[in-house]
């Protein structure tokens, strides 16, 4: 009986450690885990989202394939980030010359109330020429958001005014869609360049 | 013309000697390399930069600015984190201690003018007044760069 008893106690522990072991794989490796910091954009070709460009035509992530791409987020309301990312841009753009040409550059606006068409093309005229606004829905928006692995948040600001904190990085894709890293916010020109010419030479390997 | 010239001399003085003698520190803040970007129309807020140096041997305290050209102008900061999530709040007090600088530039500390009164037009400039905890102002003219200007030479 006692021999039993030691028996089933013991089979418990190991129930409950295989348990704890369980749930402690399930929750770090197993389909429980969080996504890891720092996932991966998907493939533009992975993606789906319906939105409109600065020139009221209708756009998507398939708009994108068949060039090198480049992708940031923003809105116009914002005095500091954005019109530093773009005129940044503008910089890199203006270093790559001719290269430019060959590629996507799109401002997309996490602040669709505000930033209309109207908006957004006022917005992009005063940088690159190479760069497109892109609005739209906000449930657009956000399944936009989601497919880069960004995010954007709307704060209240004081006098009933509103901010929008978001992903300052921007994205670069090569000719096929495929992700093939970031700039951080803010990067000097001397590491943000080459980085865009690598989107560029995967194009060219592509074609060869 | 002399006339003239001593009664303005006179204020001039005085002006000199009230301020040195009610103020403690703002008199030492020297306000370098102001500038702004051009805003399109007046419903976006502006945003103004600067680097403001302290030469004098006691901390001193920042504690508001204000312009003609906004009714709500205050001092924000921008942080990003570590997923590259900028966010921007009102920065508060800033204190710079002697011989330090506070630089306000993009992507960090900046003038956030908001309400504005009047479009921020590339070539005009406005003047900017910085409040002290010691109950000086500094004022300095800030010319007004292209929307896409990324520091104060454009």
């Amino acid at each position: 009986m006692r021999r039993r008893t030691a028996l089933g106690y013991g089979t418990a522990a190991l129930g409950a450690m295989g348990l704890t072991l369980f749930v402690g794989w399930w929750r770090v490796d197993g389909p429980g885990a969080p996504d890891p910091e720092g996932r991966l954009p998907l493939p533009l070709t992975e993606m789906d989202f319906r939105l409109t460009d600065h020139e009221g035509q209708p756009v998507g992530p398939e708009t994108l394939v068949g060039r090198p791409t480049m992708v940031f987020f923003g809105f116009t309301f914002c005095p500091d980030v954005c019109p530093t990312t773009l005129s940044d841009i503008s910089g890199w753009l203006d270093a790559l010359g001719e290269d430019a040409g060959q590629m996507n550059v799109v401002f997309i606006t996490v602040d669709p109330d505000r930033d209309t068409v109207e908006a957004i093309a006022e917005y992009v005229g005063y940088f690159h020429p190479a760069i497109r606004g892109w609005t739209g829905a906000q449930d657009q928006i956000a399944r936009a958001v989601e497919g880069f692995r960004a995010s954007y948040e709307r704060v209240p600001t004081d006098g009933g005014d509103y901010t929008m904190n978001h992903t300052a990085s921007v994205f670069l894709f090569d000719a096929a869609g495929r992700f093939i890293t970031m700039i951080d916010y803010h990067e000097p020109r001397e590491f943000a360049v080459p980085k865009i010419r690598r989107a560029l030479e995967e194009e060219t390997e592509e074609a060869t | 013309m002399k006339k003239l010239t001593i009664p303005l001399l006179a204020t001039l003085t005085v002006l000199a000697l009230t301020s040195g003698a009610a103020l403690a520190g703002s008199e030492d803040v020297v306000v370098e390399n102001a500038w702004a970007r051009a805003s399109i129309g007046v419903s976006r807020p502006g945003a103004a930069y600067m680097t403001i140096r302290n030469t004098g041997d006691e901390g001193v305290t920042l504690t508001g600015i204000s312009t003609p050209i906004a009714m709500m102008p205050e001092i924000h900061e921008t942080t990003t984190n570590a997923e590259g999530v900028s966010s921007m709040a009102p920065a508060g007090e800033i204190t710079i201690a002697p011989g330090e600088a506070a630089e306000l530039a993009p992507g960090g500390l900046h003038a956030m003018l908001m309400r504005l009164q009047e479009p921020m037009a590339k070539g005009d400039s406005f003047p900017l007044t910085l409040s002290f905890s010691d109950g000086g102002d500094v004022t300095v003219e800030v010319p007004i760069l292209g929307i896409a200007a990324r520091g104060p030479d454009g």
